[in-house]
């Protein structure tokens, strides 16, 4: 896959901290599992936590903390349940974190027409922020417009352009800012792609000004 | 934040470590030690290498555990289980890849995520079966953390507090803005600062 536009540093380091909410957090994951100049990023934003561990004041533990443990190393591991394997998804489009997480493939998702040209899918994530599929047809160009906060969009399929450039499967949008837009579905496909914030009221950017008016806003 | 006794005072290396050594060398010595300790607890499955990384890490992932807002049985319990999962994990880490306190690190934000949300963690890693699929050659991370450990204690102190709180506390970029009073571009700024400073010990040849 040739992806050529990249997170944030500031991005990764809240992934690294555990600090993103769910939806965005996925998207990063599905990112990273297209993605080995993010991954190995995140190896390095990984590292200030490791050396953060180190640096942290330690605290005492509870009375026989060690021996407690102890006595469990020898427990059998509970065998997670796995996943039920769904072959669909995974031979499918979906980035590996987000076909397990929705289970079937793009087309089988229960897609629901919001707007001229524009589907969705809701994930219903934990907040705070909402995580969206969006499915987008060709020729659907998006009000110019700024946005504020932060929003991570992720192209799934299918591809559009706008000012900073072309973004096609696999690159994400990581903008924050001041910056103009004006995208548009530039080919005779869909542009299908995974949209998370972190504030329900803050979906601006991108894409995000499409589903505005449909939720609530 | 900067302490001289880098081992916590239990450690075997921190025993063996000469007057003479510097702070960085010494905690080079120290975070090496523990990586080759877990390295040999996955080949060895001895009790004893795993009670040494217990008495290092443990009340350090409890503390971790506390600052990120949980009460004090809860960041016990979650600390239990973090590291009982070095105790089964141990064979997958990779000392080329990670030091050991960023390995352990992980596990336990993982730990802490998966107790936090109501739905499955959405953490990246790679398969267990699979080898690492990286062909790159980083050199040894774990030295350059230590680099990157003597860059940490060096931050302008505004960067050094967004760090923590994003770290220490895992407070999203839009609540540390609330909470220092200032926008969100400042926060994401004065990050990407404080990790340039710190990537630029994290890119170069060992
Ligand atoms: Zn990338």
């Amino acid at each position: 896959m040739n992806i050529s536009h990249h997170f944030d540093d500031a991005t990764l380091m809240a992934y690294s901290a555990g600090s993103l909410p769910q939806g965005m957090a996925l998207l990063v994951a599905c990112h990273l599992h297209w993605c080995e100049h993010c991954r190995e990023r995140v190896d390095a934003t990984n590292a200030v936590g490791g050396v953060l561990l180190d640096d942290i004041e330690p605290v005492s533990l509870g009375e026989g903390a060690l021996n407690d443990l102890l006595a469990r190393l020898d427990e059998p591991e509970q065998e997670l349940a796995k996943p039920v394997s769904r072959p669909s998804a995974s031979a499918g489009q979906l980035p590996a974190p987000l076909a397990e997480l929705v289970g079937c493939d793009i087309d089988e998702l229960p897609w629901k027409r919001i707007g001229y040209g524009v589907r969705q899918v809701d994930l219903d994530l934990d907040g705070p922020g909402a995580t969206r599929l969006l499915r987008i047809s060709p020729g659907v160009s998006v009000p110019h417009h700024t946005h504020t906060g932060n929003e991570l969009t992720l192209i799934l399929s299918g591809s559009y352009n706008d000012e900073v450039g072309r973004f096609c499967r696999g690159d994400v949008a990581d903008l924050d800012g001041e910056m103009e837009h004006q995208p548009l579905v530039d080919t005779d496909e869909d542009c299908i792609c995974l949209i998370a914030t972190d504030a329900p009221l803050k979906f601006t950017g991108l894409f995000g000004r499409l589903v505005q008016p449909f939720i609530g806003l | 934040m900067q302490k001289d006794d880098a081992g916590g005072g239990d450690v075997n290396a921190a025993a063996i470590t000469p007057q003479s050594m510097t702070s960085e060398e010494r905690r080079k010595q120290v975070r090496d030690e523990w990586s080759a300790c877990l390295t040999r607890l996955a080949e060895t499955r001895d009790k004893t290498e795993f009670a040494r990384l217990f008495g290092y890490f443990a009340p350090r992932v409890k503390a971790y555990l506390l600052r990120l807002g949980m009460v004090d049985a809860t960041a016990e319990e979650v600390m239990q289980e973090a590291m009982l999962l070095v105790w089964r994990k141990a064979h997958l880490f990779n000392r080329s890849k990670a030091s050991a306190s960023t390995w352990i690190f992980t596990l336990a934000r993982n730990q802490s995520i998966d107790r936090m949300r109501r739905d499955k963690v959405q953490f990246y890693e790679l398969p267990e079966e699979e080898p690492d699929p990286d062909h790159r050659d980083m050199g040894e991370h774990s030295v350059i953390e230590d680099r990157m450990q003597e860059a940490i204690a060096t931050l302008p102190e505004g960067q050094a507090q967004v760090l923590h709180l994003s770290y220490y506390e895992g407070k999203s970029h839009s609540e540390i803005a609330e909470q220092l009073g200032i926008p969100l571009g400042s926060v994401k700024s004065r990050l990407r600062l404080a990790f340039s400073k710190l990537k630029a010990h994290w890119g170069e040849d060992a």
